[in-house]
């Protein structure tokens, strides 16, 4: 019998033990599982459960729900990656594999921000990228009676990284339903040039700030948070006050990546772009979250994903060249309030453009504009996650390579 | 677009980095600089080098990365690219800004 072993049962490693029980013999691979948290998170809701718009019990399920038959569950910590031995440290147990999937994501960093995770934490200094922030802060806002809110994001890569512009949005359509908008003060700071840095996207969505009175702060790359003051400083000395902070903190991989010394600083794995096979380590393989490739941390990345590393992983076991398909492929809904959504569908090389999709002229969904179809599309997406990604089946007429077809390119 | 720097004609985005990083050299690097109210010195290109080098390596550039660069500190980097000193020195090396998706 021959191991493979799947650190991580989120989004990428759930799918990729669907993916490759039913393609791989029973009496010839065991596959296991690992994964220390019970609770498997709908991670895109903890956008929508601070205005209430979710609740708790359609954010999470138990994990192991969604492992299928005949993968072996564990729920456990892990220790130890030993690459060079092909075997992974549990707690209290040694595992060996013959092909290593590594899943264990990216999660946030607060402390790395002096002040970030001080005596405020979660009193008015909140982050919305863990179930438990995302929570309090929903308790937060149906108490807040208004003042300056702050949306920030601390620094590049980031999980979704556009939540914190959707995130403004919703609490400017949140605030207006509430009839409090005029009481609150929105202010978005990013460490980018922009709230969009990318020429087709600043042209289609320029109007959404203005339109919508949201304050930008731009080049604002953050040194501390003042807990006294109520007020985030950054390297220049450029200060920002707020009576309520809502921040995206520094994402870092796993610290079991850090503890077996395998990533960069950020504790992000060097991973092939287009086979997603380890730079080191030819028999592990990286998806989603954990890998340090240039393309979004988003759940439609690891499905995409999901289905190149298949393939690869069977061509691995048949000793064939892998496939150098991956295109950093990803497609989101963009919540932009008022029950409206943006879609955009966009690869390493191509930046998101206007069109329809999947299929031109007809869509039924618009890319880069805003439309109420695409905020079905967005709610919808909960259902279908649950329900179809998850499990590793195919979303119809949705390829793994992005294509051209309804996009208007140039 | 097209746009005439150092006396040579290169392909830059709506807010002039250049697209393509083979057209980058020195006297180009300089002219953007001087655009942008900054005279190169030797420390300036040593931060040059090293953007061009984290970008080749397909490293997420960041400001707090540059306190673990060991090139210099964060209050240096602020004094050399006033500003927005990850936006510039950027834009000085050739290479494209830090984005986001949109």
């Amino acid at each position: 019998m021959k191991n493979i072993l799947i650190l991580g049962a989120g989004t990428s490693g759930t799918m990729m033990a669907n993916h490759l029980r039913p393609k791989l013999k029973k009496d010839q691979w065991n596959i296991t599982i690992v994964d220390q948290y019970r609770t498997h998170y709908y991670q895109p809701g903890f956008l929508f459960l601070p205005f209430d718009i979710y609740t708790e019990d359609q954010v999470k399920k138990v994990g192991k729900k969604f492992i299928p038959k005949g993968v072996n569950y564990i729920q456990k910590k892990i220790e130890k990656i030993i690459p060079t031995e092909n075997k992974v440290e549990l707690e209290d147990e040694t595992l060996s594999y013959d092909i290593l999937i590594i899943a264990t994501g990216s999660k946030i960093a607060p402390e790395e921000v002096e002040g970030m995770k001080g005596k405020n934490w979660h009193k008015n200094v909140f982050d919305f990228y863990t179930y438990e922030g995302s929570l309090a802060l929903r308790n937060k806002l149906r108490e807040w009676e208004g003042g300056k809110l702050v949306v920030h994001l601390t620094e590049m890569p980031i999980k979704c990284p556009v939540a914190p512009l959707e995130f403004a949005f919703l609490a400017d359509s949140y605030f207006t339903k509430k009839g409090m908008r005029d009481k609150v003060d929105l202010t978005y700071v990013t460490p980018l040039s922009g709230a969009f840095t990318k020429a087709k996207s600043s042209e289609s969505l320029g109007y959404l700030l203005k339109e919508k009175n949201i304050k930008l702060e731009t080049d604002f790359a953050i040194e501390s948070v003042d807990n006294d003051g109520n007020k985030i400083i950054d390297y220049g000395g450029r200060e920002i006050e707020y009576d309520l902070l809502v921040t995206i903190p520094t994402n870092m991989g796993d610290e079991v990546i850090e503890r077996s010394g395998m990533g960069d600083d950020l504790n992000f794995i060097p991973t092939h772009h287009n086979t997603l096979q380890s730079l080191e380590h030819e028999n592990v393989f990286i998806i989603g979250d954990a890998t340090n490739i240039p393309a979004s941390k988003a759940g439609s990345v690891a499905h995409f994903e999901a289905e190149t590393l298949t393939d690869n992983i069977l061509l691995y076991i048949d000793g064939k060249p892998l496939k150098e398909e991956f295109d950093g492929h990803a497609n989101c809904f963009i919540e932009t309030g008022h029950n409206k959504a943006l879609l955009i569908d966009f690869n390493y090389k191509q930046e998101p453009v206007e069109g329809t999709f999947p299929f031109p002229v007809v869509g039924p969904l618009k890319l880069l504009k805003e439309s109420v179809f695409n905020h079905w599309g967005k709610l919808a997406f909960r259902w279908i996650y649950w329900n179809m990604l998850l499990k590793g089946i195919a979303i119809p007429f949705i390829s793994r390579n992005m294509s051209t077809k309804g996009k208007k390119i140039n | 677009m097209e746009a005439v720097l150092a006396g040579i004609k290169v392909m830059v985005t709506d807010d002039g980095y250049l697209t393509d990083f083979s057209q980058w050299n020195e006297d180009i690097a300089r002219e953007i600089a001087k655009n942008e109210g900054i005279e190169m010195t030797d420390r300036h290109w040593e931060v040059i080098k090293w953007i061009q080098e984290q970008v080749k390596a397909g490293n997420p550039l960041s400001v707090r990365g540059i306190k673990k660069s060991g090139v210099l500190d964060i209050k240096e980097f602020y004094a050399l690219f006033p500003g927005g000193p990850l936006k510039l020195s950027t834009k000085i090396a050739g290479v494209p800004k830090p984005k986001s998706c949109i």
